[in-house]
């Protein structure tokens, strides 16, 4: 009676060679993952040692590597579970929605290493007597680094629902629950994937250099793998460090092989298309997972014996309700007590706002005068590492991008290469740097350079690719001259791309810039004057007046050339130099 | 405009419309009667009273979607609801079906508020609606689901349904890998596995093509008579004339600005229905005529009972340019001459193998510039008419420019800006600013790109796309040669 429409053949040759090789597989990774979370309680729960002495061995990586791993992984799994709340809140909620996204706005501009002291403090005062309390302030340390843009990702996708599907879902009578599995969920599950290799990315950068640092005369060093990368580099170990920037890597790797590119082929049975398209992205480990037996019907059916239960519970209690109106919320009057909410969070938020200005009152004109100059300098740092990224990936991108074959071998590989932690390679860079005598003023160019022209070049590629061939043909068949191709064809084509490409790198450098700008070695501190340098300096110190008002600098920074450039910019993308109209 | 004289026949009660001649033939044959003299026993499913739609404007003003309008469906009858883009027709449906709150005025439903009751309809939409992550029977069985039946129950109906409307042994595929008269399929199948007492469909088969949407058409309808489906009243919009009347017991045609009930009869042929019978093609030629024209007229005084007027109808200036280019115009009346110089607007869609419904902006088009006038559903050319057809290319422009200057009001208004102005240009928003009192945002925009399009085709201005400006070209007078005619 079922018809399945799975070509026949293929499928069953997989089956009956595979399944008890993938099976074994399969349980074993359940038993690792047991035991790593067997010691990961131990370890969490153990009285708080802040610095754990870090061994050079390169036996010792793969369990820096697990910790580390650890760390990512919980406060990936935080950040969605905040950014789908917080998302879903804010897209129902038109009274606090405009509110919500702007702080998400400003939240994305602040460094995440800003965060670094409040957040430690207030977890190991939380969890005092357990190294959780370290862990878990490092781990909000990350979460603060890749939470925001999928945030961003949930509600933009909550917002852009095709207003058919949400009627029928409506006229159907949904439960908010069997909407959000149904529709809201699925709808949403490209724009997270995505976002989330984004996020994971920046969370690796975030966690090689907050594994270790000092605030005030606190010092916190856990286990893991930029604390490894960080004494080796301060030790001058050379060869620790060479594996240990190699074990990075083999993680991102696999990372992509073994998750996202699984999970993008995936993610594909959720595009919103009524015509299947011809280009889709395979991943043979996703195949090899869906021939495996145990994967394919166990999940499946536990799940539905406890999905069953809770969607008839969530369909009783709305049974008689009456069909709720799309428009609904346009004219409802605010009740008393929700006048009388808003006046209270308006109240502490006044207070909060003016105690946190009072702090600054400690600040000295010098001081200030040295954080301005030190916004300038970090500015044009900023930008002309953006320049230099575009000079050289525009050429580069467009002429791999023009060259298909090319193209495909490449495009991946720069993907990779953004994934991979820029802060990884800061010691080695470092070492070298002061080896050639320079300083970091130049050199923290070029460590922005290492982290955000990848953001660039795979966009570019990806815009040279979009531009239609009969463009191009007919450039040359009217023997449009070099510059002309450029002008009228090659930039316009890949302007949309450049920019979103830009936006990344922008916001990935004003980031870096607080890595790049202050560096420990061994005993020596290398600095050059920006605000970057200021910030790591400020939480070296202790100085929280500072700290905060440097921050406030960077994100109005941020904030104004992403309303004011950056945005403007995107419009004209969008309107002018679309290619499909 | 229009030479007809209006015999005025006020169909019942509740339109604040008023009616249209016909000829003794069509009410003979067809028999269409005022509702007033429908069923009175029936108790209606849904009843809506003086419900509006409208939208809050910063200015004042409000745009007024639909003016307050009576309506109800009663049990047993598939009822149609016709009208130009523009009128409300989806608006209407939304508010019956409660998905939408009217801005004012009550539906019922069973004689209680809608908005506290448990309703039992179903859409079927326009583009389908489906859950492209769910499979076929998933996305029959999601309606269910959300009732709360067991899996059983679920599976059990959803392939019973399938099987109805001949979907069997593709339970398994994702809609994407069907074609769009099966997609449309599951659509049926999902808004009929809940057994709805209403069915409503909005435009159902206009994303169909012509042959899968007759092929539906038709067994929907036999579904309906043999009683297969429990629901007991359908409520379709459609801009289709053909299908309302192969389809509907009921038939109301809505106007535009803001949408109100124009007419609303009963069609009592037999099913199946004969496209090529003299009633059949007089009804559609009766609802054609309805359609083609607009108000024109003065409205008839605000119906008094209401309270509420609807829009101040005299402050209506502009008229609504139909969206035609200059060149269909003129391939119109070409063709018009070729037939004689009048001829039938459905067998003029027939030999141009265009939908009425792409034709009607054309005729509106060449009504208003006076180079036609349409007359118990034929189009006869005017002289004007007749001479702008005959013209070589440069002629034609010059008498589409008098003509234009002469009738439409728009183009003679930025045709005076720009000549008043010092440096002959004009803002967009100037205009927009002046049709916004009058249309929605969307139709003043659709307005203006009108506007361009046949300013540029008369020469009368040009458009500067990139600064949205109006500019007076650089020869008032051109003499050169047109370069690329369309």
């Amino acid at each position: 009676m079922k018809r399945n429409f799975r070509p026949l053949a293929s499928s069953l040759v997989m089956t009956s060679t595979w399944p008890v090789f993938i099976d074994a597989g399969v349980a074993a990774c359940g038993l690792a993952i047991f035991f790593t979370i067997v010691h990961m309680g131990a370890y969490w729960m153990q009285a708080p040692i802040p610095v754990v002495p870090i061994s050079h061995s390169i036996r010792a990586l793969p369990a820096y590597a697990a910790y580390s791993v650890v760390r990512i992984a919980i406060a990936y799994l935080l950040s969605l579970v905040f950014a789908i709340s917080y998302g879903y809140l804010a897209a129902y909620n038109p009274r606090v929605e405009a509110w919500m996204i702007a702080a998400l706005d400003i939240l994305q501009s602040i460094p995440v290493l800003s965060f670094l002291p409040p957040v430690v403090l207030a977890m190991v005062a939380l969890i005092p007597g357990h190294q959780l309390g370290i862990e878990l302030g490092v781990i909000l340390l990350i979460f603060t680094g890749q939470v925001w843009n999928l945030a961003f990702s949930f509600y933009t996708s909550l917002k852009t629902i095709p207003r058919e599907m949400l009627e029928a879902a409506s006229i159907f009578r949904y439960s908010a629950w069997q909407r959000f599995w149904q529709l809201e969920m699925p709808y949403a599950t490209i724009g997270l994937v995505w976002n989330s290799i984004v996020s994971v990315a920046g969370g690796w950068f975030a966690l090689i250099a907050c594994e270790m640092f000092t605030m005030g005369d606190r010092s916190f060093q856990l286990p893991g793998l930029g604390s490894y990368l960080q004494t080796a580099a301060s030790s001058g170990d050379v060869r620790a460090l060479f594996f240990g920037i190699a074990t990075v890597i083999l993680i991102v790797v696999a990372t992509d092989q073994l998750l996202w590119r699984p999970l993008i082929a995936w993610s594909d049975k959720f595009k919103f298309e009524q015509v299947e398209s011809d280009e889709r992205i395979v991943s043979p480990i996703l195949e090899l997972l869906r021939r495996s037996p145990i994967l394919q019907s166990a999940p499946r059916r536990i799940w539905t014996s406890i999905e069953e239960p809770i969607f008839r519970r969530f369909a009783a209690a709305h049974r008689n309700e009456p069909t709720h109106p799309l428009d609904e919320n346009i004219s409802r009057e605010p009740s008393l007590r929700l006048w009388i909410l808003a006046v209270a969070v308006a109240a502490a938020v006044g207070w909060g706002a003016w105690q946190g200005l009072l702090l600054l009152r400690g600040i000295s004109w010098a001081d200030l005068r040295l954080l301005l100059a030190g916004a300038a300098a970090t500015f044009l740092r900023v930008n002309a590492s953006l320049l230099i990224s575009a000079l050289w990936t525009i050429p580069v991108g467009v002429a791999i991008g023009f060259n298909p074959r090319l193209a495909r071998f490449v495009q991946p590989v720069a993907q990779i290469l953004a994934s991979v932690p820029a802060t990884a390679f800061f010691p080695i860079l470092l070492i070298g740097l002061v080896k050639l005598g320079g300083g970091l003023g130049i050199g923290s160019v070029a460590l922005m350079l290492l982290g955000t022209q990848w953001y660039i070049l795979f966009n570019v590629i990806a815009g040279a690719m979009s531009i239609p061939s009969d463009l191009r043909e007919a450039a040359s068949l009217y023997k449009f001259t070099r510059w002309q191709r450029w002008t009228t064809l090659i930039l316009p084509g890949i302007f949309p791309y450049l920019i979103t490409g830009m936006v990344t790198a922008s916001g990935g450098a004003w980031n870096a810039s607080v890595f790049a700008e202050y560096s420990h070695l061994g005993n020596r501190t290398l600095s050059t004057i920006g605000l970057g340098a200021q910030i790591d300096a400020a939480t070296d110190r202790g100085q929280f007046p500072l700290l905060l008002l440097a921050t406030i600098l960077i994100s109005l920074m941020v904030v104004s050339m992403n309303r004011l450039v950056w945005r403007r910019l995107y419009r004209l993308a969008e309107t002018r130099f679309k290619l499909d109209a | 405009m229009l030479p007809l004289a209006q015999s005025k026949l006020h169909f019942f009660s509740l339109l604040s419309s008023w009616g249209y001649p016909m000829s003794n033939s069509v009410i003979s044959t067809v028999r269409t009667i005022p509702e007033s003299a429908a069923p009175e026993t029936l108790q209606p499913i849904i009843r809506a009273e003086r419900i509006e739609k409208y939208y809050a404007q910063p200015s004042q003003n409000r745009i007024q979607v639909i003016s307050p309008t009576d309506l109800s469906i009663v049990p047993g009858e598939i009822l149609a609801l016709l009208g130009p883009s523009g009128s409300g027709k989806s608006t209407m449906l939304r508010m019956l079906s409660g998905l939408s709150r009217p801005s004012a005025g009550q539906v019922y439903w069973h004689g209680r508020p809608i908005a506290e009751s448990a309703i039992n309809v179903s859409i079927v939409f326009q583009s389908f609606a489906l859950f492209p992550w769910l499979t076929v029977q998933e996305n029959v069985e999601a309606p269910l689901r959300a009732r709360g039946l067991d899996a059983d129950e679920r599976r059990e109906r959803s392939l019973r349904m399938l099987d109805t409307v001949g979907l069997d042994g593709f339970e398994a595929a994702y809609p994407k890998e069907l074609s769009g008269g099966m997609r449309q399929r599951v659509g049926f199948a999902r808004a009929l596995v809940v057994e709805p007492e209403v069915l409503f469909m909005d435009e159902p088969f206009s994303a169909l093509d012509v042959l899968t949407a007759e092929n539906l058409r038709s067994e929907l309808l036999e579904l309906w008579s043999r009683k297969t489906m429990p629901t007991k009243a359908v409520f379709l919009v459609t801009h289709n004339i053909e299908e309302a009347v192969l389809l509907a017991d009921r038939i109301i045609v809505l106007g535009r600005n803001p949408g109100h009930i124009r007419t609303d009869f009963r069609v009592q042929l037999a099913h199946p229905r004969d496209r090529k019978s003299e009633p059949f093609t007089q009804l559609v030629d009766y609802i054609y005529k309805v359609l083609t024209r607009p108000e024109v007229a003065p409205l008839a005084a605000p119906d008094q009972s209401t309270g509420k007027p609807p829009r101040d109808q005299r402050q209506m200036h502009y008229q609504m340019l139909p969206h035609a280019r200059p060149g269909g115009v003129a391939g119109l009346l070409e063709l018009l001459i070729d037939k004689g110089g009048k001829d039938d607007i459905y067998r003029l869609a027939d030999d141009l193998a265009f939908e009425i419904d792409d034709l009607l902006p054309i005729v509106d088009a060449a009504q208003l510039l006076g180079f036609l006038i349409v007359e118990e559903g034929d189009a006869a050319i005017t002289p004007s008419g007749t001479a702008f057809a005959n013209s070589e290319i440069l002629r034609q422009k010059e008498l589409f420019r008098a003509a234009a200057l002469e009738h439409v009001l728009l183009l003679r208004q930025i045709r005076r800006a720009l000549e008043t102005k010092n440096d002959h240009t004009v803002p967009e928003e100037f205009f927009l600013d002046m049709l916004d009192e009058q249309f929605s945002e969307d139709e003043s925009l659709r307005q203006v790109e009108t506007a361009v399009n046949w300013g540029r085709y008369a020469e009368l201005f040009d458009f500067d796309a990139a600064r949205r400006r109006f500019i007076l070209p650089e020869e008032p007078e051109p003499a050169v040669p047109i370069e690329d005619a369309e």
